[in-house]
């Protein structure tokens, strides 16, 4: 009987379990969509502020740093998806692996994106700016940076918690979440890069 | 991650209780019924203090030229002389309404009841996420201190408005509320929008996720619709605000020019250029018009609940309740631009945004009469609730109507800015949203505390702030009629405006009048906790699942297995049936005298059983 009454409560925590997850990965997708509506404020308030002039405008070529850091961000995707699918095929040496150049890769994307802001910063396109529109090109990188770093750390956290060989579910549970956040990070990168692009 | 201890198992769930320490149980708890508790109390706390600073600038906007010593006393250098002065009556209209829109009503108001409600009435042991719920409830509250803690500021709080409109929100020189004041507000207003957001998406979550067996989205009750869609609003708007507050900031602090341009203070000009401040305004009512929606829908849901069960009457036209709901939801996301009419807006985009804005007028609408329609012929009880309940569509209405006209691009040339606007939002959203939320007060405060308030003590509140607050709003359309702007300082500067003193004596009155008259309510409300009559069961005889569980709160909310639900929330006064209400978790098998053959929704066997005993019984009942 005891024993019947335990077996039947760890069942129903990992009912619990299971349900509580689906609820925290759904909570993760609302999340993002309050983080675009963020970025699509800004889209929304960069067109109506580049119609106001006909001085206003991006008005220079964007660096070519932000086509390496594309490239090194959807790499970096690519790099995510082959740990996930290591920790589903419980190769947990090659999760480690991957996440790792995923990490570096993030880290890599990071120094691009500064690098791109000092080769702005050299044709005398600055944040303060009277055409605003340039500004612009700073708060939508830098918004995105600001994201960046909080997904590094949220890798940085699952590569710790394979390190320490934490419970299968729980590992692969971390990186399904971190997988998904990092592949909304890229293609809201592309977004940006795009979305400028077709502005300059 | 949860902490709710899921057994089903009643007889275990009781010794096996992890130790409750009182940081844990009253501070930092993870239960939705202790957040909501603690959401009220600290909208409670804040409506008092917003609540005081009108009385404050309603004194000086009654006697402009008189002398009151004693506030001096209080207010130290604001008040020199017994005079509130004119910085600090602009800080004292911004605050009035940043706490009463955002840390009141919406705060205050959804975070009571869709903490307390959305588990309770969708059956779920406790929210998606009880941490991020404890986070949402901590970040309010540490925004709230914030914000009061602007008052402490040598230069005093912010006073650009609560829209806090650039250039003077962004050039600290500007006045003395836009320096340190603005910068308060900023942060505060920050962690705000985290505090939403993570309450919102919680919210979501949880009905999407978490609603019980049985509990389909039609047969939910509508004030769990109205938080769900109240909560997509807000998680679709308030991120918008994030990235307007953030461009202000690097206008005010490090020197950019998205919302600054060609501007002189004190004889010095501005290095800012090429800003747009219309900028802000758009992206600021992007967010500013859904967020008067996120105030008056979770207002509109609390009503509907308190007016059927009090109506003993399905509530009317439950299918059109819904879809009014959300149609104002998508509808409020289009009509920002009519805050803007003024500013140069084209023409052609005038018209689009006043079509869009006269369109809301329709579910808008459809919820009035079918509030009225519950009325028509029911049962009516009066309970303090339900007054409440009537008030709230009372000034739904009488609010509503002015919004026509302040819709309407070319009235509000004459209109926008001036007292007919004040009058207009007071009442539609203003009015009717905290009497939305008193009457949730008194119908759910037996569930929050297990003790009932007292009735008298309720009507006595309830006919204080009603003709009170009519008193307070009504004259002001007559004056915004004459034109007489929102926001002035003293009447007495101009000619034009002198006649209306006598008026603002009058409103001033009756705004004391009534500000007194909720410490009957305050009475009512912190006294009944302890000495209240202690609260029976189901003291509505309401449907809804929440009054099925315990009146002693536990962890976990029900003690057995959740209940399962059969039916819509509002079969109240079902002929055939012997009680004029029939609980969500009664099934259709035990109510065979009252079905209709339509309630089976298809279920062979049940309508088959539902023929042979209609037979037996002489019953008619429609194909």
């Amino acid at each position: 009987m005891e024993l019947k009454l335990t077996m039947n409560n760890a069942e129903l925590r990992n009912e619990d379990e299971l349900k509580s997850r689906k609820a925290k990965k759904f909570n993760l997708w609302l999340g993002m969509i309050g983080m675009f509506m963020m970025f699509a404020a800004l889209s929304s308030g960069f067109i109506v502020y580049t119609a106001s002039g006909v001085d206003k405008g991006i008005k220079t070529i964007l660096p070519y740093a932000f086509i390496y850091s594309t490239a090194a961000i959807v790499l970096s995707s690519i790099t995510m998806h082959l740990a996930y699918n290591a920790v589903k095929a419980n190769q947990t040496g090659k999760q480690k692996m991957f996440l790792l150049i995923t990490i570096v890769l993030g880290v890599v994307f990071f120094f691009l994106q500064v690098n791109a802001w000092s080769v702005l910063f050299e044709r005398g396109i600055t944040f303060v700016n009277s055409n605003a529109s340039q500004s612009f090109i700073y708060v939508f990188t830098g918004l995105h940076l600001a994201h960046i770093i909080a997904g590094v750390l949220v890798l940085v956290r699952c590569f710790i918690g394979a390190a320490r060989n934490i419970a299968p579910s729980d590992n692969l549970f971390r990186m399904e979440i971190a997988a998904i956040f990092w592949h909304f990070l890229d293609l809201l990168w592309i977004y940006i890069y795009v979305f400028l692009l077709l502005n300059q | 991650m949860s902490t709710t201890v899921i057994s089903h198992d009643a007889a275990h769930h009781g010794h096996d209780h992890h130790h409750e320490t009182f940081l844990t149980k009253y501070v930092f708890s993870q239960d939705h019924k202790m957040i909501a508790k603690q959401f009220l109390i600290t909208g409670i706390v804040m409506a008092v203090f917003a609540m005081l600073l009108s009385i404050l600038f309603r004194i000086q906007l009654a006697w402009p030229d008189a002398e009151f010593p004693i506030l001096e006393v209080f207010l130290g250098k604001w008040a020199e002389g017994g005079r509130i002065r004119p910085d600090f009556f602009l800080s004292l209209v911004t605050i009035h309404g940043t706490m009463m829109v955002f840390f009141v009503l919406t705060a205050g108001l959804s975070g009571t009841f869709s903490n307390l409600l959305i588990p309770y009435q969708l059956g779920a042991r406790d929210m998606a996420s009880p941490l991020m719920n404890m986070l949402s409830y901590w970040f309010f509250f540490t925004a709230c201190v914030i914000m009061v803690a602007s008052f402490f500021v040598e230069s005093g709080p912010a006073s650009a408005g609560w829209t806090i409109y650039p250039p003077l929100s962004a050039v600290p020189t500007a006045i003395p509320g836009s320096g340190l004041g603005m910068t308060l507000w900023l942060i505060s207003m920050a962690l705000f929008i985290a505090s939403q957001v993570l309450g919102g998406v919680n919210y979501i979550s949880t009905v999407l996720n978490m609603r019980t067996k049985g509990m389909e989205l039609w047969k939910m009750p509508l004030t769990i619709w109205a938080f769900f869609l109240t909560a997509i609003v807000g998680l679709l708007s308030f991120p918008v605000l994030v990235s307007a507050v953030v461009l202000l900031f690097f206008d005010r602090s490090v020197g950019t020019s998205f919302y600054l341009s060609d501007l002189v203070v004190g004889g010095t000009i501005l290095p800012n250029e090429g800003g747009s401040p219309i900028l802000f305004q758009h992206l600021f009512w992007f967010l500013g018009h859904p967020e008067v929606y996120i105030v008056v829908m979770p207002a509109l849901g609390l009503t509907s609940e308190v007016i059927s069960t009090n109506s003993r009457k399905p509530i009317f036209g439950y299918h059109a309740m819904v879809y009014s709901l959300v149609g104002i939801t998508v509808l409020s996301f289009i009509v920002w631009g009519h805050h803007m009419f003024v500013t140069g807006m084209s023409p052609f985009l005038g018209g689009v945004f006043m079509i869009t804005t006269l369109i809301i007028a329709v579910p808008s609408a459809v919820k009035a009469f079918n509030y009225i329609a519950t009325l028509w012929r029911g049962n009516i009880r009066f309970t303090p609730a339900m007054m409440f309940a009537i008030g709230m569509v009372s000034f739904f209405v009488s609010g509503g109507l002015t919004g026509l006209y302040l819709g309407n691009a070319a009235l509000d040339i004459n209109l926008h800015d001036t007292y007919f606007v004040v009058a207009h939002f007071h009442l539609v959203m203003g009015s009717a949203s905290i009497f939305g939320m008193l009457s949730g007060v008194y119908h759910w405060y037996p569930k929050m505390f297990g003790r009932m308030m007292d009735e008298r003590l309720g009507y006595f509140h309830f006919w204080l702030t009603f003709i009170g607050a009519y008193l307070v709003f009504f004259p002001m359309h007559f004056m915004g009629i004459d034109g007489v702007p929102r926001r002035y300082y003293a009447f007495t500067e101009f000619p034009f405006m002198e006649k209306w003193v006598s008026v603002n004596i009058l409103v001033t009155w009756a705004a004391i009048v009534s500000a007194v008259g909720q410490i009957a309510f305050l009475w009512n409300f912190f006294a009944s906790i302890w000495c209240g009559k202690r609260a029976p069961q189901n003291p509505w005889n309401s449907n809804t699942l929440e009054w099925t569980t315990p009146v002693e709160h536990i962890h976990g909310n029900w003690p057995g297995e959740i209940p399962s639900v059969y039916r819509w929330p509002y079969d109240y006064s079902k002929p055939g049936h012997d009680a004029d209400f029939i609980p969500q978790t009664v099934p259709h098998s035990q109510t065979m005298s009252s079905n209709l053959i339509h309630d089976w929704e298809g279920n062979e066997y049940g309508i088959a059983a539902q023929r042979v005993y209609d037979k037996e019984h002489n019953r008619e009942t429609e194909g």
